[in-house]
């Protein structure tokens, strides 16, 4: 096979230019029941039937933390080849809205559970390393239902309080392709940990997409828009494309990127502001009170690295000399656990 | 009979088991009390007919196991009590009834005891007068027009008035041990971990505890062992056993010694709370324990940071109150007008005030030069304990700068009010077990408490020295019943 050259630049009027993407990924644990509370997690039941005094923030009651989501989140960290932090922290992200119960929600700001790692991605060019910045801890949110009747919302607590692993990647990702090969790798390594069930149309993987574009050959980064909350790779790669181009041709006009936050829009395939820098939440993050720091032995670290089951990587690797595949072919096999399940019966 | 009103609990319980008297007799005179007492406004929501049933149900049963045999209880309205609303006197829970009991109260229960009624408080125990009540002042029972010291303030006059052999209240910045001091009863605020947090209405996590108060130190020592011990429904609470405070109890005292911080004596405080300092000293000295000057040099930074971090949790744990899941809702055209409607309504001006503070200081850019110098100044503080109780085994200081004050007298100077903590919050911040034992009066013949702050964990040494300084002090509740 040939090895063919990276090619996904935007051609302006002007220039050419790359596009700098990174990308902010929210896992949810396999775990039976939420990061702070017993409920169940089951998707799909009636709404408010998965929901306990914590989950919905009832006067006194407290979070205690679930040790198996984790563990989970521990294994995950190793199956990125990261830095497990020993001691990190929850704290609380202060915000109002409707289907969050507390008013704020617990997540991990300085000190996350796991801190730097990388994913390899086998690319038409050759591999190519994702640097991850960290991986942290959060409650998600409930969900509200605007469309169930035009004067009222809806509140779903069902999701309220279930964990969610956030996974941040450095702004290493160049195209659409790459974001492509880096959350199917990303799904795969946590398919094989058991350590989420990378259900998109569950919403049990979705993405935050961080895009910016510079004149190729330039070094500093551009000004930056998020693009919040993409349930599907499709989208990921249709909503950078449209973003992409909007930031090029913006810039070519001699005008501003205003560093802001947006959504994609899944009927028009485009992109709209949804709140700007200076109308950004002020978080008050603070460490959570109610929760002591989280202090793991390294002696767990050690046992979990033991049981850690065979990754794509090492797999893809066995194949290869085991079998004598191509590297393209033991890819192929690997990349989806059920596959390289049936290679090995 | 004589009447059971002026009996300790360990009397009630002594009498209960002996068979001199039955539950019901002990509720009915408790209840009686309690419905004769409308101008000390102490309850919130009364529970005198179902008080009447357990008492009923305990003397057919006559389990005297438990640590409080057929003992009616009235509790601060903080403590959720399942299936009896819990407002934290606030209007925004006005009509909240919990579904649940807290750890502490279900303790309680567990024990033996009922409940008998909600106490006042102020609101969301935001206060040190019991006048930011939606539910109105409480009054003193040592004067009209007094106030009987926050934010327990319904739990230490109904106990001093006698509509409740004892109660529970909590304690974030003094609110168990000032008011206990106001009204010439015994409060104890136990080592932070020590009671569960769970099901109590929260003001600032990193601070609240619930504590006993009592008529006397005998009866605080087995209110506590009643309610103290690990909750795995708490992570903050600690897995340590539980001593038998009571049968412990000791007023034998000797060759301990005690801690005189010097920065605990404060400009303008009455010379009387100089004088019974000072008695304080000479009764545990006749009881044989050692008199150490020590320093405490953080202690004036103590209160600024309290109204620091004390706010910033509250302005988090608060938000919870927004109108959608429970409690007050008031009506907005949309769902930031809802909720802006539903809190404006819903808060009192003084918790309206310390979820602004909290939320200043929590805000960016504001963040590292108040919370975090706040945090790092509770350090310091906890490092002047820690140091000090190498030398000594407990600290000995007043309660409170101050006797019990007029209403009105602070209410629009927030600062004076805050200053009252004074000599209470450090022991918060450091998270240290403290107890106020009643000492003596002043000219006004108000009650005055003496404080007596132990090592984490170490209560049974303070209860055995506020035993000694108790035989000593001598101190009867000179109240004339002037609210029938």
């Amino acid at each position: 096979m040939s090895e063919k050259k990276f090619d996904y630049f935007i051609q302006g009027k002007k220039a050419k230019w790359e596009v700098i993407i990174g990308l902010e990924v929210h896992a949810q644990v396999l775990s039976k029941s939420k990061l702070f509370s017993s409920s169940p997690t089951k998707f799909g039941a009636e709404p408010n039937t998965q929901v306990s005094l914590v989950d919905c923030a009832f006067p006194g009651m407290l979070p205690v933390i679930n040790q198996f989501c984790i563990e989970q989140s521990v294994k995950t960290g190793l199956g990125l080849k990261a830095k497990i932090n020993l001691n990190s922290i929850f704290d609380r992200k202060n915000y109002f809205y409707a289907d969050l119960p507390q008013g704020y929600q617990i997540s991990q700001y300085k000190n996350p559970i796991v801190g730097e790692g990388e994913v390899i991605l086998d690319m038409p060019y050759g591999t190519k390393k994702v640097r991850i910045e960290r991986l942290h801890l959060e409650q998600d949110a409930g969900k509200s239902i605007h469309d169930i009747d035009p004067d009222h919302t809806f509140v779903d607590l069902n999701r309220s309080g279930v964990a969610l692993m956030e996974i941040v990647s450095k702004p290493d990702l160049r195209s659409p392709n790459e974001v492509n090969a880096y959350v199917k790798k990303l799904r795969a390594i946590m398919r094989y940990l058991g350590t989420c069930d990378g259900n998109m149309q569950e919403g049990s993987l979705r993405a935050d997409v961080n895009v910016s574009v510079r004149k190729l050959g330039e070094k500093e980064l551009g000004t930056r828009c998020e693009i919040k909350n993409v349930n599907s790779i499709k989208f990921m790669q249709m909503a950078i494309e449209y973003e992409a181009k909007r930031q090029v041709e913006l810039l070519e006009d001699n005008k501003q990127i205003d560093q802001e936050t947006r959504l994609f829009d899944t009927k028009k395939n485009t992109t709209r502001s949804m709140r700007s820098k200076e109308d950004a939440h002020d978080y008050r993050y603070f460490p959570d009170p109610d929760l002591l720091p989280l202090n793991l032995e390294q002696s767990l670290i050690d046992k979990l690295k033991k049981e850690l089951p065979e990754l794509p990587d090492e797999k893809k690797e066995r194949f290869i000399k085991q079998h004598h595949l191509s590297a393209y072919e033991a890819n192929i096999l690997v990349s989806e656990k059920e596959i390289s399940v049936i290679m090995k019966k | 009979m004589s009447n059971l009103s002026n009996f300790s609990l360990t009397d009630l319980v002594k009498g209960i088991k002996k068979k001199d008297f039955t539950s019901l007799e002990i509720t009915k005179t408790f209840v009686n009390n309690s419905e004769n007492s409308t101008k000390l406004n102490a309850y919130i929501t009364k529970c005198f007919d179902e008080a009447i049933i357990s008492a009923k149900n305990f003397d057919k049963k006559k389990d005297y196991n438990g640590l409080l045999p057929g003992i009616p209880i009235a509790v601060k309205d903080l403590f959720c009590t399942k299936n009896v609303k819990t407002t934290a006197g606030s209007k925004i829970l006005h009509n909240f009834v919990p579904t649940y009991e807290s750890t502490v109260t279900k303790k309680l229960w567990s024990e033996g005891a009922f409940l008998l009624g909600k106490l006042n408080c102020d609101e969301f125990a935001m206060g040190s007068s019991n006048e930011t009540s939606f539910f109105g002042n409480v009054t003193n029972p040592f004067g009209d027009k007094l106030v009987p010291g926050g934010s327990s303030g319904g739990s230490a006059s109904a106990l001093a008035s006698s509509l409740t052999p004892v109660t529970v209240g909590t304690d974030t910045g003094g609110s168990i041990r000032q008011p206990a001091s106001f009204t010439g009863t015994v409060g104890l605020k136990p080592t932070y971990g020590r009671c569960s947090r769970w099901g109590i209405v929260a003001f600032a996590s990193s601070l609240d505890q619930a504590g006993p108060m009592t008529k006397t130190v005998e009866d605080c020592s087995l209110l506590l062992q009643a309610i103290a011990g690990y909750d795995p429904k708490d992570s903050t609470s600690v897995d340590i056993k539980v001593d038998n405070y009571n049968s412990n109890l000791t007023d034998k005292v000797k060759d301990l010694k005690i801690g005189i911080p010097k920065e605990y004596r404060v400009e303008n405080m009455p010379s009387e709370i100089d004088e019974l300092w000072k008695k304080g000293m000479d009764y545990l000295k006749d009881a044989g324990a050692i008199i150490k000057n020590i320093s405490l040099p953080h202690t004036m930074y103590a209160l600024p940071a309290y109204y620091i971090v004390a706010p910033a949790e509250a302005s988090s744990n608060l938000a919870r109150y927004d109108g959608v899941k429970y409690g007050h809702r008031s009506k907005g055209s949309n769902l930031i007008e809802m909720y802006e409607n539903t809190r404006s309504e819903g808060f009192g001006d003084e918790v309206k005030r310390r979820i602004l503070i909290g939320t200043y200081v929590l805000s960016s850019g504001y963040y590292d030069a108040y919370y975090l110098k706040a945090q790092k100044v509770r350090q310091l503080i906890k490092n002047d304990f820690d140091k000090a109780f190498k030398d000594v085994d407990a600290i000995l200081t007043p309660s409170t700068p101050s006797a019990a004050f007029k209403m009105g007298d602070k209410k629009d100077d927030p600062v004076s009010m805050y200053l009252n903590d004074v000599f209470t919050v450090p022991v918060n911040l450091a998270g240290l077990p403290a107890i106020s034992v009643p000492s003596g009066y002043d000219k006004n013949k108000l009650p005055l408490g003496l404080q007596l702050i132990g090592k984490p964990f170490d209560e049974q040494t303070i209860l055995n020295l506020s035993l000694a300084i108790q035989k000593r002090a001598n101190f009867k509740r000179n109240i004339k019943v002037w609210w029938k």
